[in-house]
């Protein structure tokens, strides 16, 4: 995973809530056995409209989403973060996450900042208003701000997933240094290896 | 005081908890999809790294399949595709897989459970949602994405943050007419999509304790609707019934594999960090009207009106998803006709909702405005449901039976709604376009599927048998 300190770049709004991961990528989507060009498929019945907020000219290149509340529940598709990263996205906002959306996020360098619903809908308005102000999702002091509106707001993350973020950790890599504690936990408990009819 | 059985499972599988880094878990069950995993094993190919434990993973083929006979092949390349490269991997990485055809194979999360896979006090996960389906083992088992898939294959452990602990108790019994897809209905309704996140659901209580297994695994399969990763359900006799005989279960140790797995239960005076108390006799069958699964109303009940919410966020939530679904507040549900009635997924595709469905079907005829499919979970499902005449039963009444696999839950094979249909389905999820581009999916039992099939509009089963 690439190491991120921060994000910078524009915003853009998306005010619904229960945005689940089908909406992010449609099923049809995830045929693909390929990690890449899943930005093409993102809000992919969403962008058929021509009215839809990701459409507008002013929203090109927004690299933070300022979501409704809920972002991300229901299926376990990773590819919902690659669709979100692959278009060009690098940190998500809301006022509630998916477990396991919130947690994919992690292992890809996407970072996602939950502020209060109050502070989204602030921030929501700030982006609407004026699409060119830059927002800056700074990893290290863990604070959104927008210098143009004065507007910083502190948010929170486990010292653990910041520091994944900040060094870029392999987690693969850092779990295969614990092989002997894992060794030793094979050895002292009963295996639950598969029969023979299944193997 | 006392543990919870999440406390439990989770110490059990303690690896180690390094200073400053998260917790390590082992995992004693790996289930494996083609959806989810070839991504995996490039990364695994990548870095050069083994497979930890073939003889913990299991592999079968569901989301893709088409559940035409075995005899038509797969007509879309890129399923075809990502068929083969399952079928590439798990040859490649010593991997059991039951593919297209194969006597085991079926949805995942039927297949575990049947082959006896799925056992009390393990660990296991899947690149899926759904696995907290397992849950009704007293397991923990919960959805990963991708990379913990790879993390999984190639370590047999996940770091993991520890969740908090919930007890939804259903107290009393439920009335006649009403099923486990009701009772988690009812508990999605009122936990909302997002209460259960950062949460273990354990359920208890009378209602829970008086399911079968097959009831016990649609209650856990729809945590995640309620935002939960893993739903957990203690084990007691029902549980131990079910395991006996099942094809990985060693019998000549059966007694004392029954008695470690009845340790599987909090204890009497376990503190959860939530409760939740339901009153299960006031419970009645229930449907859904929006497209997220809390959006419940009862099957008697009417259209929601929006402009009675009060919170301005739901009401403007509840005005998309009816211009969405295409309803009118206020139309009573009985009155709405639908075009596809669909009957499976890893919710409700087990012998007992095909039994639920059968006895309702063989009292009529579908509607001829109505297509209805039977999908069975597993081709073992199938081949028990073929033995007790079911097939037939469902064949005569007008439904299509059809082979084994995740069909239209999620519309990734050829079972997809057209844009505008309306379909009853037992699936567990109504997003927007989950059942196909523009689809109308309402989520409600077997009984009150095929009740509707045969009604040509939502409808229960008295409204047939009488």
């Amino acid at each position: 995973m690439k190491a991120v300190a921060r994000v910078t770049g524009t915003g853009v709004a998306l005010r619904r809530s229960d945005v689940d991961t089908d909406q992010i990528i449609p099923s049809e989507w995830l045929k693909r056995v390929e990690r890449t060009g899943f930005g093409q498929g993102l809000f992919s019945e969403w962008r058929d409209d021509p009215s839809f907020v990701l459409n507008q000219p002013e929203h090109q290149g927004a690299a933070i989403l300022v979501a409704g509340p809920r972002f991300g529940t229901g299926s376990s598709r990773e590819h919902a973060v690659w669709a979100l990263m692959d278009y060009g996205f690098g940190a998500i906002i809301s006022s509630s996450f998916g477990d396991i959306f919130r947690n994919n996020s992690s292992k890809q360098g996407l970072v996602i900042v939950q502020l209060s619903a109050q502070l989204v809908e602030e921030l929501q308005s700030i982006v609407e208003q004026s699409p060119n102000t830059p927002l800056i999702v700074d990893v290290q002091r863990l604070v959104v701000e927008v210098a143009d509106f004065d507007w910083i707001q502190p948010f929170a993350m486990d010292a653990i997933t910041q520091e994944r973020l900040l060094e870029g950790w392999d987690d693969i890599g850092l779990t295969l240094r614990q092989s002997s504690a894992i060794e030793q936990y094979e050895r002292t408990h009963a295996s639950h290896a598969l029969n023979s009819t299944l193997q | 005081m006392g543990k919870t059985l999440y406390e439990k499972l989770w110490e059990e599988h303690l690896v180690v908890a390094p200073v400053g880094e998260p917790a390590l878990l082992y995992i004693d069950l790996h289930l494996v999809h083609e959806v989810t995993s070839p991504q995996a094993f490039d990364g695994l190919r990548l870095n050069r790294r083994p497979v930890r434990r073939p003889d913990l993973t299991l592999a079968t083929a569901d989301h893709n399949v088409p559940t035409d006979p075995l005899s038509v092949p797969v007509a879309d390349p890129t399923s075809k595709r990502q068929l083969e490269a399952l079928d590439e991997n798990c040859r490649e990485f010593g991997i059991t897989l039951f593919a297209r055809g194969n006597e085991n194979q079926g949805i995942v999360h039927v297949i575990g459970p049947e082959l006896g896979a799925t056992q009390p006090g393990m660990t296991i996960v899947c690149g899926d949602s759904h696995t907290s389906t397992h849950g009704a083992f007293g397991s923990l088992a919960f959805g990963i994405g991708t990379s913990e898939v790879e993390h999984v294959l190639a370590t047999q452990t996940l770091p993991q943050q520890k969740a908090k602990t919930m007890a939804v108790t259903l107290t009393g019994a439920v009335p006649a007419g009403v099923g486990a897809k009701d009772i988690v209905l009812a508990i999605v309704q009122r936990l909302g999509t997002g209460g259960g996140a950062g949460y273990v659901i354990e359920y208890r209580g009378q209602a829970i304790s008086a399911l079968s297994m097959e009831g016990r695994m649609t209650i856990c399969n729809m945590s995640i609707e309620a935002g939960a990763r893993a739903g957990l359900i203690g084990v007691d006799e029902t549980t131990i019934d079910y395991l006996k005989n099942r094809p990985n279960i060693d019998m000549t140790k059966f007694d004392s594999l029954a008695a470690s797995w009845r340790n599987w239960v909090s204890d009497e005076d376990a503190h959860f960090d939530h409760e939740v108390v339901i009153d299960a006799t006031t419970l009645q069958p229930f449907m859904t009207w929006g497209t997220n699964p809390a959006q419940v109303v009862a099957i008697d009940g009417v259209v929601p009106d929006p402009s009675t919410f009060s919170d301005p966020e739901e009401r403007a939530t509840a005005e998309r998803s009816l211009t969405y679904m295409g309803l009118k507040a206020n139309t009573p549900m009985r009155e709405i006709p639908v075009d596809v009635v669909f009957i499976g997924s890893c919710t409700n595709s087990r012998i007992e909702d095909l039994r639920a469905a059968a006895a309702v079907a063989q009292r009529g005829r579908v509607a001829s405005s109505v297509r209805a499919l039977v999908v069975p979970g597993s081709h073992r499902v199938k081949a028990q449901a073929e033995a007790e005449g079911l097939d037939q039963i469902f064949i005569n009444a007008g439904f299509e039976w059809r082979e084994p696999g995740c069909s239209m839950c999620l519309g990734m094979n050829p079972d997809q709604l057209t844009p505008g249909q309306r379909s009853a389905s037992t699936s567990n999820r109504n997003f927007e376009g989950r059942q196909g581009r523009q689809g109308r999916t309402h989520l409600l039992s077997p009984a009150v599927a095929a009740a509707t099939a045969l009604k040509g509009r939502f409808a229960t089963p008295d409204e047939v048998l009488a």
